[in-house]
């Protein structure tokens, strides 16, 4: 398997600028239909949407000792390494790139929107012009090109790197590090392990994931791994199967029931 | 800037006060994270509310709006009284030890020389003492002596103790300690801090002294002309530096020299000559060629401004030719000449044409129904114009402020606006459409002074044109009109230099050749710099501090030097000062003071500061191979501050003032309001002044008393502030769909108590209002606005952005309606940072 490449996002850097938010719109001419209102927050678009891949998430929070603290956060796929959106997926439509990037096929989508649902971060979400579900890329094209995905080319104070997944997670641990003993004692990074074998768009978080509304300890829903473990994987075979054996228990039943004629009414075992 | 954006990595503490700097100046960042990143750098940041800049900040201090002056007045006594000063380069590098004339007093507020009728002073007593010859300052180099300028200075802030300063700003006093100590740091000879700053310092009638309370700050720390130091203004928008460079200020003419009047005092050439020139005002020259001779003599306490008739004279010859010649005072007489009692200043503007002084108006790249203070009475000025052009990109506010959208008001205010509708405006409006920077070519001057050319990367959409294209034709269709005009007062049209370029389109790099300078007699660009400019008319030059801009390449061609692109840091100890990017003004110094960044003797860098050497004295060093007698130079990687070839002992370090140091005390009323800063309130305030009993600056002008909010009426503290979303007006952005869309309401913030005081909810529609005005708004009810605990009352802030207006995809109610006409006493910079207001439920 090629080498892994993941985008780190460096909360500690960030200062919410957006311009990572304009320039994915730009490199993949996504439009903005709708002008929503102001609601309280500076955030004011909720959440990813069929024109949006990323966001940035605004919470406040406040600590007797730290003060006030105004917690940033850049939303988008996590591109996970054992994603369930690509299990759940009818069509096939999803792939995983050789360097980690989760891959949706726009031609194969048919816009059912189950992994809308399986994805334990809600990120896929439907597009009506086109009747498909959109997210972000990982910028694959530019990647495979040599370049670094646009919101991270933008990004100026360094908060978004680009880069070798093994070797990023390593400079987090040192940031982590270096933010756990300046200020910020409850520093992590999220993305090494969630899900099981992680992901590949990495946070290194100032504070605990639940104070940047990140899923603590994402696990994949009841309704996906059941239908994904138990359900799906037989799903080719168990229907036809069902309905055979509904079908022939119809013909027995009748049969039996023929067979035994008066017996059907008032019948007492 | 004293320094540049790059030069910030340098730094070990950054102050940033009166600047949401990752907001608006977001490259900023980058290299003060470097700064953290690879020195360890701290950041410190002081403002009304917690912003996207205090996030990434290593301290925040809360400060009310409007009292800089007392937060450092504080710090200036902590670092006095604390020994926290660097010695050596107090003594050294600035006035510390002169002397003060005995008639210089402070009491209450006000200092000697002030007339309450004229809310002026008379700055006589602001000088200081001399030798019998009546030219050499006395001075006291212990610093003892009681009229020594340092403890006149210490005496001043001495009433600004630590308790009376967090009375009067509201912070608390442990996290003013922390900013004070982590500051003063930077004290220590090998430490260096760094000021930034931008609106929040400059938009108060109290902003020019709150920048000079910066200057004593840094001069006392010894921060001045050293890499990673410096007071660092970021500038309100991309080429505005360019803009006041070229004299887009009603006081001036290019390179920052006072535009004459029609006073006696400025009746002719010599008498303005000697009016503006340093130390110049009593010189007993009967003509021109003695006043040559006096300036070539040398002027006692000029310093190099003494070179002002050069400029002036250079200036003169760019735009009049030869029609500018030794027998008609070079066309002095051509320049337009102030009123001495009038101000033409944007607030006094928008007064001349409320009371219809004024027929037309251009106004370019402007927006000031949405941008400009007291926006409801700025709007009905303009009814009065009979003729109005308005270019920008789009059809702005402005361009717009005739029609039924533009006097929408909310219902319910307390403030009554006459509506007015298109039929009742006679205005005649005119709109050109600008193109956009990617669809033009030219220079713009960065806040860093680097003048950066620009190449055009596209056509112009539909019909819209370059500004430089729109000044051209009317200045040629101007020039055509007049032609044949046989009175006098149309001469300086007629005779007025123009041509640049021989096709449609003027080219900038002949525009660059005339701001750069030449000399007359074979028009070659003048490469050496401002010292090789003459005031005999043999020179010509647009702006005296773009000369040696441009040079000749090896073929003889034009060789822009704001074109170069060399993208190599030539410092030696990697202080990222890229002279052969671009060029900086003056002369391409990229850090101004450098001579203070090394000992007095020119050789020893500062104790333990030796990476951070910019030059130094070479005693053995030819500087001109065709001058060899002349032996001693100053080298390095930057463009020495002081004189080349004078020693350590004579090169002075800040060679513009006429004192050739650095100035703890402004003397002879270079601010209008006192040579030391002191704290007054804003016009409005909810609070009385806690120092003194002056109810705001002295010296701003009132233009408006009836108007001023009464604090039982408008108990808040209103200020107006930008987001990293949206643009100024907002006439760009709020017409981008994707700016547009991620903020798209115009809203206010508030502290969760002021909301639970108001029953206000976070997403509540509100109203906010002031003498001036009435607006709609949504409110941001925020943990990120504390109230301020001022004299131990609560006192509260409502914050508004100014981007919002009725065009475009998103549209809102102008903050401007809000603020009001009063500004500055130096600069006129309306104090659009402090009012009162009131807020309720909508």
């Amino acid at each position: 398997m090629a080498r892994l490449m993941t985008n780190l996002y460096d909360v500690s850097k960030c200062t919410a600028c957006r311009g990572c938010v304009i320039a994915c719109k730009d490199t993949n001419q996504l439009s903005a239909d709708e002008m929503g209102t102001f609601k309280g927050s500076y955030q004011t678009i909720e959440d990813t949407n069929g024109n949006t891949f990323t966001i940035m998430r605004f919470s406040e929070h406040e600590d007797p000792v730290e003060g006030v603290r105004w917690n940033f956060l850049k939303w988008q796929c996590m591109h996970c390494l054992d994603p369930e959106c690509m299990k759940v997926c009818p069509k096939k439509a999803y792939t995983k790139s050789e360097w980690g990037a989760t891959v949706q096929d726009p031609d194969k989508c048919i816009g059912c929107q189950y992994c809308s649902y399986a994805c334990p971060f809600g990120i896929p979400k439907y597009r009506k012009r086109t009747d498909t579900i959109t997210k972000c890329t990982l910028c694959l094209e530019r990647v495979e090109e040599g370049l670094k995905p646009a919101c991270t080319r933008t990004c100026l104070t360094g908060a978004l790197t680009f880069g070798y997944r093994d070797e990023l997670l390593q400079q987090a641990e040192e940031r982590v590090k270096f933010l756990r003993a300046n200020g910020f004692p409850r520093a992590t990074i999220y993305g090494k392990l969630e899900l099981g074998s992680g992901t590949n768009m990495i946070y290194v978080l100032t504070d605990t994931p639940d104070k940047f509304d990140l899923p603590v300890d994402p696990k994949v829903s009841a309704n996906t791994w059941v239908w994904q473990d138990w359900v799906q994987p037989y799903a080719g075979w168990l229907i036809p199967v069902a309905l055979a054996g509904s079908a022939i228990s119809f013909v027995t039943t009748r049969l039996l029931n023929n067979k035994d004629g008066d017996h059907a009414e008032g019948g007492h075992e | 800037m004293t320094n540049s954006i790059v030069d910030m990595k340098n730094t070990d503490v950054a102050l940033i006060m009166g600047s949401n700097t990752a907001e608006n100046h977001p490259i900023c960042m980058k290299w003060l994270g470097e700064a953290k990143r690879v020195r360890g750098a701290k950041i410190i940041n002081v403002d009304p509310r917690f912003t996207r800049t205090s996030v990434v900040s290593d301290l925040y201090a809360p400060m009310r709006s409007g009292t800089d002056i007392a937060f450092l007045g504080g710090m200036i006594k902590y670092i006095i009284d604390n020994n926290l000063y660097h010695k050596d380069y107090v003594a050294a590098y600035t006035n510390a030890s002169y002397l003060i004339a005995d008639g210089f007093d402070f009491k209450d507020g006000l200092f000697t020389g002030y007339d309450s009728a004229k809310r002026s002073y008379d700055t006589k007593t602001w000088d200081y003492q001399y030798d019998a010859d009546g030219t050499t300052i006395l001075k006291d180099p212990t610093l003892s002596n009681p009229r020594c300028v340092f403890q006149l200075m210490a005496k001043h802030f001495s009433r600004y103790d630590i308790d009376t300063v967090c009375k009067i700003t509201g912070t608390p006093k442990n996290k003013y300690l922390e900013v004070l100590k982590l500051f003063a740091s930077t004290g220590a000879p090998n430490k260096v801090g760094t000021i930034l700053y931008a609106m929040g310092i400059t938009q108060h009638t109290v902003g020019s002294q709150n920048v000079k309370a910066f200057a004593v700050v840094q001069l006392l720390l010894g921060n001045m002309g050293r890499p990673g130091g410096g007071i660092n203004a970021l500038r309100g928008e991309n080429n505005v530096q360019g803009g006041t460079d070229m004299a887009l200020l009603f006081h001036l003419i290019p390179g920052y020299i006072d535009s004459p009047m029609n006073t006696a005092a400025n009746k002719d050439l010599l008498s303005y000559l000697k009016a503006i020139t340093p130390g110049a005002a009593k010189l007993p020259s009967a003509n021109m060629d003695e006043f040559r001779a006096a300036v070539k003599a040398g002027i006692p306490n000029s310093g190099f401004k003494v070179n002002t008739s050069k400029w002036v004279v250079s200036t003169l010859k760019a735009w009049y030719g030869n029609s500018a010649t030794k027998e008609n005072d070079f066309a002095y007489n051509y320049l337009p000449k102030r009123d001495g009692m009038k101000n033409y200043s944007h607030i006094a503007m928008f007064e001349a044409m409320h009371k219809k002084e004024i027929d037309g108006l251009f106004i370019m790249g402007g927006n000031p129904v949405v941008g400009g203070p007291n926006a409801n009475k700025e709007q009905t000025a303009l009814c009065n114009l009979k003729w109005m052009v308005s270019v920008d990109l789009w059809l702005n506010e402005t361009a717009e402020f005739w029609s039924y959208a533009a006097w929408e008001r909310p219902h319910g205010g307390t403030h009554h606006m006459e509506k007015r509708s298109p039929k009742d405006i006679e205005t005649e409006v005119f709109f050109l459409p600008a193109c956009a920077v990617y669809e033009k070519e030219g220079t713009a001057a960065s806040t860093s002074r680097w003048v950066q050319y620009r190449w055009k990367g596209a056509e112009p959409v539909g019909e819209s044109k370059s500004d430089l294209w729109m000044i051209d034709q009317l200045a040629k269709g101007i020039q055509k009109l007049y032609k044949d005009s046989t009175r006098p007062e149309d001469e300086p049209i007629k005779n007025m230099t123009w041509g640049y370029g021989h096709g449609e389109e003027p080219e900038p790099i002949q525009v660059g050749l005339e701001l750069g300078g030449y000399t007359v007699a074979d028009k070659k660009p003048i490469s050496s710099g401002f010292a090789s400019l003459a005031d005999d008319g043999s020179t010509a030059c647009g702006a005296w501090i773009y000369c040696g801009q441009m040079t000749t390449k090896a073929d003889g061609s034009l060789d822009y030097k704001p074109m170069w692109r060399d993208n190599k840091d030539n410092s030696k100890t990697g202080l990222g000062l890229y002279s052969k990017w671009a060029w900086c003004w003056p002369v391409n110094r990229r850090i101004v003071y450098n001579r203070c960044a090394i000992q007095p003797d020119g050789l020893t860098p500062w104790a333990g500061d030796d990476n951070r050497v910019l030059i130094r004295w070479d005693a053995s060093k030819i500087a001109d191979p065709k001058k060899p007698e002349v032996v001693g130079s100053w080298v390095g990687d930057d463009v020495p501050d002081c004189a080349k070839t004078s020693p350590p002992d004579k090169a002075v370090p800040f060679l513009m003032r006429p004192e050739g140091t650095g100035c703890f005390f402004a003397a002879k009323g270079a601010l209008k309001e006192g040579p030391f800063p002191e704290h007054y309130e804003p016009w409005e305030s909810p609070v009385k002044n806690l120092l003194n009993s002056q109810a705001v600056n002295p010296a701003a002008k009132i233009w408006e008393p009836e108007k001023l909010g009464k604090v039982e009426q408008y108990p808040l503290i209103g200020t107006t502030y930008r987001v990293v979303e949206h643009w100024q007006t907002g006439a760009l952005t709020r017409n981008l769909p994707w700016l547009a869309e991620l903020m798209p309401s115009m809203f206010v913030e508030i502290s969760e108590q002021l909301g639970k005081l108001r029953g206000i909810e976070n997403g509540d529609k509100v109203m906010v209002s002031t003498t001036r005005g009435d607006i709609e708004a949504i409110a941001c009810v925020t943990k990120r606005i504390k109230p301020f605990i001022v004299n131990g009352e609560e006192v509260h802030m409502v914050g508004a952005l100014w981007h919002f207006g009725f065009k475009g995809y998103v549209t809102g109610d102008p903050a401007n309606r809000l603020t009001p006409h009063i500004g500055d006493a130096n600069t006129m910079i309306p104090e659009y940072k402090a009012w009162l207001c009131d807020i309720r439920r909508a």
